[in-house]
């Protein structure tokens, strides 16, 4: 079976065929990724810019890593070395290395929408690796492959997201997939801190900790930028810690066997205790290494189509 | 190789352009000092709100003036020049008061040249200019100057002075200097003037002169980072958003400053209800006011957007189905009082980038007439009457400007629009510099096929 889209731009809009195929293929390259040899020749040939103009460790290295163990040449290009600084455009820059022959572009921009602008420059397939407020849907695709790795599927499950929801990619890509895979998720945060508009994601919005995490199967605990507070988005730290820190006490009133997610870098004892975030429940380092598998399972449907 | 086939291609689409833009319509040039030869234009819809005539008959004008509307033709009239309008609209020259013409400093965008021939190619015998140029048109001098470049030009210009020096809401700019030059009326469009008692003082100011204030309402510590309409597509884009309290709020605020103080205000691109029901409660109590709206609040929404369209960005942005239906329901019941474009033009390396970096603005003179009528004229929601009255009467009116009216002895200001023309917007067919249009590809009918300023034609429509 092929995958029916051309890019990832985002998971509002892709098809229950396309993630399951994406996460099928990501359990296949898991397995790889358990050998003595990580390594498939399946995109050797071909070139993938990472064309990150926003800091990222982790993700940058998980595509990275993706990249080499399809034996695909990484070429890596972050906004510190390039010549942005020297005001060349977006699409100028696009077009350049375009011109030297590449065949993939994972993308990473602060604003919004910058994927779907690059597929009006370029031939090259796009995968967004987080934009602006937009989406980060190989970030959501790894959630989705951790949660059906330990709970055996996806359908039906509730799943609670508690942060920083407006400001939060990784939150818009899973409402979209989650619900399109059948799962019931609910957003949690500070009214502050959640759109103004609460139909806007098609899932059920609320202020209450307490009852969104109310029957879930799954919590994931959202990164709180610190700047938040300075511009009044909620009084203090130990205020927002006493009402959206996933601790001990709130861990006894959720099912023995519900996941603990958070897509990193975590704020230890802010938004999530250092006994949950270490805890047995916690699922957050299997994230990271899915999110390998998961790359690579994006890059070779979408690099690999064209040869068949 | 690929950029020499890219640099012939160029040239090739470069040639076809200009032939086709000919075919378009044909310019002259405004001579102000020669007599206008009598007019005869026959068989027309002659449309004349002001004196309630919605009838064919005959328009005659002599000596760049209205003679008359006539049934039958006077027969010292027989031997002059005749404009058949068989099928045709003919009505007062339309005005567009609120246009960016960029000069001076922005000549790359848009001239006072290539803008009023944008202008008469629209239908519009009149713009009035926003003062945002670089320099601003904060002084007396430069209010001369776009006059003196206006001259000879196929559509009169009429600029608007700005209310504070710079544009920068500190100090009031010299008001009474730039209306003796000729400004019609003052702004800072683009932005509000954030202090309130630097609006208060504006507003008493202006009284002595009898201009309106034209107010461009943004509270901008609310707007500030948007890009979009705060909503459920910003939501889903990850588009900052723009509430339409950002604008509702210093809406209420200049109503109040114009019922505390009694000067007349004008409330510039109207596009939310909340503001539209403002301005109605703010009528009905005889606030001294007046609003607009733009073709694209009529005709767009937010959803239009799509996936990051950089031709969808204005500001104020496009907003809901709610708004817009509250915003034709205004210019229905009269209170938006006209149709103005907000032409803004911008290039394409302002518009081809991400969607937070694009500037803000759509350009509109050759589109605002054919939008009108396709979406509310043809639709039966605006009569051809009222549409006459938001583009041409009430900012006549409004800016103290003499026309939209064909009473004996009125200017000889004349748009002749063919209703029925459809015809596919291709922004390369412009005559306006920038190429930044929210319609382009969208089937329009009615379009101007001869503009006439003071007796004189100006312009005329290709076959």
């Amino acid at each position: 079976m092929d995958i029916s889209i051309q890019h990832l731009l985002g998971l509002d809009g892709v098809s229950r065929q396309d993630i399951t195929l994406i996460l099928d293929t990501a359990d296949s390259f898991y397995e790889v990724l358990q050998r003595e040899i990580k390594v498939v020749p399946t995109l050797r040939g071909k070139t993938v810019v990472n064309l990150f103009y926003e800091d990222s460790t982790r993700t940058r290295i998980s595509f990275e890593l993706a990249e080499k163990r399809l034996s695909a040449s990484p070429l890596n290009f972050s906004v510190s070395n390039s010549s942005v600084s020297k005001g060349e455009t977006l699409r100028d820059t696009i077009k350049n290395i375009e011109a030297m022959k590449i065949d993939m572009v994972v993308v990473r921009h602060s604003c919004a929408g910058v994927p779907n602008f690059l597929t009006q420059c370029t031939d090259a397939v796009i995968v967004n690796a987080g934009d602006g407020l937009h989406e980060h849907p190989t970030q959501a695709l790894l959630d989705m492959m951790t949660i059906r790795q330990k709970l055996g599927r996806l359908e039906g499950l509730k799943v609670a997201i508690i942060g920083d929801i407006f400001h939060s990619r990784v939150a818009r890509s899973n409402a979209w997939g989650m619900t399109t895979m059948g799962m019931n998720v609910v957003l949690c945060g500070p009214p502050t801190l959640l759109p103004q508009h609460y139909d806007s994601l098609g899932v059920p919005i609320t202020d209450n900790l307490e009852e969104a995490i109310d029957g879930a199967d799954v919590v994931m605990m959202l990164r709180l930028q610190r700047e938040r507070q300075a511009s009044g988005a909620f009084p203090t730290i130990r205020e927002y810690r006493n009402r959206y820190c996933l601790d001990l006490d709130k861990m006894y009133t959720l099912p023995d066997n519900v996941l603990i997610m958070h897509p990193g870098p975590i704020n230890r004892g802010i938004e999530l205790a250092s006994d949950v975030a270490d805890g047995n429940n916690s699922v957050i380092l299997e994230q990271v290494t899915n999110g390998v598998a998961v790359r690579m399972a994006v890059l070779y449907l979408l690099g690999g189509g064209e040869n068949g | 190789m690929a950029l020499r086939y890219e640099w012939r291609s160029y040239i090739c689409l470069g040639a076809v352009k200009m032939d086709k833009r000919k075919e378009q319509g044909v310019f002259f040039n405004f001579d102000n000092t020669s007599p206008a030869a009598p007019l005869v234009i026959r068989n027309g819809r002659v449309i004349d709100p002001l004196n309630g005539v919605d009838r064919v008959s005959h328009l005659v004008c002599d000596e760049g003036k209205i003679w008359g509307i006539v049934d039958e033709i006077p027969e010292r009239f027989n031997q002059v020049e005749v404009v058949e309008a068989e099928g045709k609209w003919v009505v007062p020259g339309l005005v567009d008061m609120h246009v960016h013409l960029r000069e001076p400093g922005r000549e790359d965008k848009e001239t006072i040249a290539t803008g009023t021939r944008a202008a008469a190619a629209g239908g519009f015998t009149a713009v009035a200019c926003m003062p945002n140029t670089q320099p601003s048109l904060d002084e007396e001098s430069k209010i001369r100057y776009v006059i003196q470049r206006g001259e000879n030009c196929p559509c009169r210009i009429y600029p608007i002075g700005a209310i504070t020096k710079g544009l920068d809401g500190e100090e009031l700019a010299p008001i009474g200097e730039m209306v003796h030059a000729g400004a019609r009326a003052v702004s800072d469009d683009g932005k509000s003037v954030a202090r309130t008692n630097i609006m208060r003082n504006a507003l008493n100011y202006s009284k002595s002169f009898n201009i309106p204030v034209i107010c461009h309402c943004e509270d901008p510590a609310i707007s500030q980072k948007g890009h979009m309409n705060e909503g459920v597509y910003s939501t889903r884009l990850g588009i900052r958003g723009i509430p339409t309290i950002a604008e509702e709020i210093i809406v209420s605020r200049d109503l109040l400053l114009a019922e505390y103080t009694g000067a007349r205000v004008h409330i510039a691109h109207v596009s939310t209800a909340g503001s539209v029901r403002l301005v109605r409660d703010a009528k009905s109590r005889g606030v001294n006011v007046t609003a607009e709206t733009c073709p694209h609040y009529v005709a767009l929404i937010d959803e239009d957007v799509g996936m990051y369209d950089t031709n969808k960005k204005m500001n104020p942005p496009l907003r809901t189905a709610h708004d817009r239906k509250a915003v034709i329901e205004g210019c229905v019941d009269g209170t938006i009082d006209v149709v103005a474009s907000d032409h803004a033009p911008h290039v394409s390396e302002e518009k081809n980038v991400e969607f937070d970096a694009a500037a803000f603005g759509v350009i509109g003179l050759e589109t605002s007439l054919g939008v009108i009528n396709t979406r509310l004229v043809k639709k039966g929601i605006l009569s051809p009457m009222q549409m006459v009255e938001r583009m041409s009467v009430m900012p006549n009116r409004i800016l103290g400007l003499g026309g939209g009216t064909f009473s004996r002895g009125a200017i000889a200001d004349i748009t002749i629009i063919d209703p029925s023309a459809r015809w596919i917007v291709d922004a390369r067919m412009f005559h306006s510099k920038s190429r930044n249009t929210a319609f382009e590809g969208a089937e329009l009918h009615g379009r101007a096929v001869r503009t006439i300023i003071g007796g004189h034609t100006v312009y005329v429509a290709g076959e």
